[in-house]
């Protein structure tokens, strides 16, 4: 049955009407769900009879005790290294925003240099700062290096100092995307500098600032398993040292790779929370402008 | 520049509100401002009007220390704006005490520049709470009778986006007179209006200073240049052409130039009716 046939066979016998026309029949999508459909249960299968997967070994571990503070290592470094990387980068992009030549010019060079170094490198090389550096003194303080340097505190200063630079270039974009005329405007009420930035632009920069944040939040949980190489018992650490005496490495890792799904998914969902929050008084993908010269009241 | 502000302070007891000597401003090479002169006492409206590009946003823009200025120098009561006595000669005021100068002037801007994030009350009484030190509470009420005087009392709780233009800049004026500033500064506020919506604007604009506000507008509405401001500054490259008067600016105007701009206006004149309808 095609539409042809149902149609008037001359144009004004019928009345056309939107509301009441059917939508097409489009082979092409069906064939596509088929495929999908085939190539899914396929997999599924694959995956539940292949005894190499070994699921019964990895219900058993998935909560296993060194499983479990491995993964808490792994969130507690995500959160303190994206605190820190935000508080770092906040200040460097609001110095590259600066004025005053020498500071933007220091912070564009911090930038430069820590978004240019591989994260890895990066680790490697605060593992191993007692080579270079085998005493910090303060006064009359003085501390061996080799002390201070442990994997957590190598961890921390290197994935927050890789992320300060990127949420730098954020947040440094984040404060550029807010119209000038807002900065005007509040400077006109007899705002000072620091009450236009924190109740004015940095509001506003917000909506553009979080959902690249919300990225490189996820980024840095998956980023923090390179800190396996400085023997910091995060969760691929812990999985890695059970497979190595016991050699069922394909169900553990299986378990690290459920364990990164369910946080990055639920990580996601928050993102999306926060961003359905900001865009309060906001109307989608309408900018001031248009919107503001259509003149017309909602 | 030292003369004109030792003059100045000699004049305290006859002093205009805003007074600018031979303000300069220039941007690279190009010369936005040449040796403007101004004067605006108590409760006085000046319209200055003149061509695009012609430095008048620019002048209202360096009053409220929006812009540096590169020569001259200006005056609210007979305070020195943006600049010290320093040894002997002059350097520039710290951040902190151009915002308090700022303070006691109002502006309004072209494009509303409303804050979208607060709503219409927050935009108006942040800045008396906050800046001001008023009770939310105090400001809360003026805000309230200002919203009722430019006819948005319904509007309180809206987020400025969903407001037309007209009643966007309503709102930006009920903003800027908030804190009882000693002038209002508005920069072109009917120029990103649609025509429908520009009498409501000029209307309460037309309100305000019937209540005694001192105001300086650039504009290029020449019916409300006439009927309500008490002079008219005529501006072209930067440089004050002429001024006067209202009624003798329109019925008599002495340069070429002004007469060749009043011409170019008067094919496209708006019904002064337009004004009333408003109003009433």
């Amino acid at each position: 049955m095609t539409a042809t046939d149902t149609l008037p066979t001359r144009p004004d016998s019928v009345r056309p009407d939107a509301a009441a026309a059917r939508p097409r029949f489009r082979p092409g999508r069906l064939a596509s769900v088929v495929a999908l459909a085939v190539v899914a249960v396929l997999v599924l299968l694959w995956a539940a009879t292949n005894p190499r997967f070994e699921w019964p070994v990895v219900a058993d571990l998935m909560f296993d005790p060194s499983v479990m503070s491995g993964l808490a290592m792994t969130l507690f470094l995500t959160v303190v290294c994206m605190a820190l990387g935000t508080a770092i980068g906040t200040a460097a992009a609001a110095g590259q925003l600066s004025d005053f030549g020498p500071v933007r010019w220091t912070c564009q060079l911090y930038v430069g240099l820590l978004r240019g170094v591989p994260p890895l490198v990066q680790l490697i090389f605060w593992f191993n700062l007692a080579y270079l550096v085998p005493r910090l003194s303060v006064g009359f303080a003085s501390w061996s290096v080799n002390d201070l340097i442990t994997p957590l505190t190598a961890a921390i200063i290197g994935l927050s100092l890789h992320e300060s630079a990127y949420m730098a270039e954020i947040i440094r974009a984040g404060i550029m995307s807010v119209d000038s005329g807002q900065r005007d405007a509040a400077r006109a009420m007899g705002y000072s500098g620091r009450q236009t930035f924190w109740k004015v632009v940095f509001p506003q920069a917000l909506r553009v600032i979080v959902p690249p944040s919300g990225s490189q939040f996820i980024a840095l949980l998956k980023g923090t398993s390179l800190v396996s190489v400085i023997t910091l018992t995060d969760l691929l650490y812990s999985v890695q040292i059970i497979y190595g005496r016991t050699y069922q490495v394909v169900p553990l890792l299986l378990v690290a790779v459920i364990w990164y799904l369910i946080v990055v998914t639920l990580l996601t969902l928050v993102q999306r929370r926060i961003e359905r929050r900001l865009s309060r008084g906001y109307d989608r993908s309408t900018s001031t402008r248009a919107r503001s010269l259509e003149g017309e009241p909602a | 520049m030292t003369q004109a502000m030792t003059q100045a302070t000699a004049q305290a007891a006859t002093e205009p509100v805003i007074r600018v000597h031979g303000l300069r401003k220039q941007y690279g090479d190009k010369v936005a401002l040449d040796g403007v002169d101004l004067e605006v006492n108590e409760q006085e409206v000046v319209a200055v009007l003149g061509p695009s590009g012609s430095g008048k946003s620019t002048l209202v823009r360096c009053i409220h220390q929006l812009e540096t200025i590169d020569g001259g120098a200006m005056f609210l009561d007979g305070e020195l704006l943006g600049y010290e006595a320093h040894r002997g000669g002059f350097r520039t005021l710290s951040e902190s005490r151009v915002c308090v100068q700022r303070r006691r002037m109002g502006m309004v801007f072209q494009q509303f520049n409303l804050f979208p994030h607060w709503t219409v009350l927050k935009n108006i009484t942040e800045a008396a709470v906050s800046v001001h030190g008023q009770t939310r509470r105090q400001a809360d009420e003026r805000a309230r009778h200002l919203l009722d005087r430019v006819g948005l009392s319904d509007k309180a709780d809206a987020h400025p986006r969903h407001l037309s233009g007209g009643q966007q800049q309503r709102v930006a004026i009920a903003r800027a007179v908030a804190t009882r500033p000693r002038v209002v500064l508005f920069d072109e506020p009917t120029s990103a209006l649609d025509p429908e919506l520009v009498g409501e604007v000029l209307q309460v604009m037309k309100d305000l200073a019937e209540t005694g506000m001192t105001m300086v507008v650039v504009t290029h509405e020449m019916e409300f240049a006439r009927d309500v401001a008490d002079r008219c500054v005529f501006m072209a490259d930067g440089k004050v052409v002429e001024e006067g008067p209202s009624d003798r600016f329109f019925s008599d105007p002495r340069s070429e130039r002004l007469r060749a701009f009043l011409s170019r206006y008067s094919g496209e004149r708006r019904s002064p009716v337009g004004l009333q309808e408003v109003s009433s």
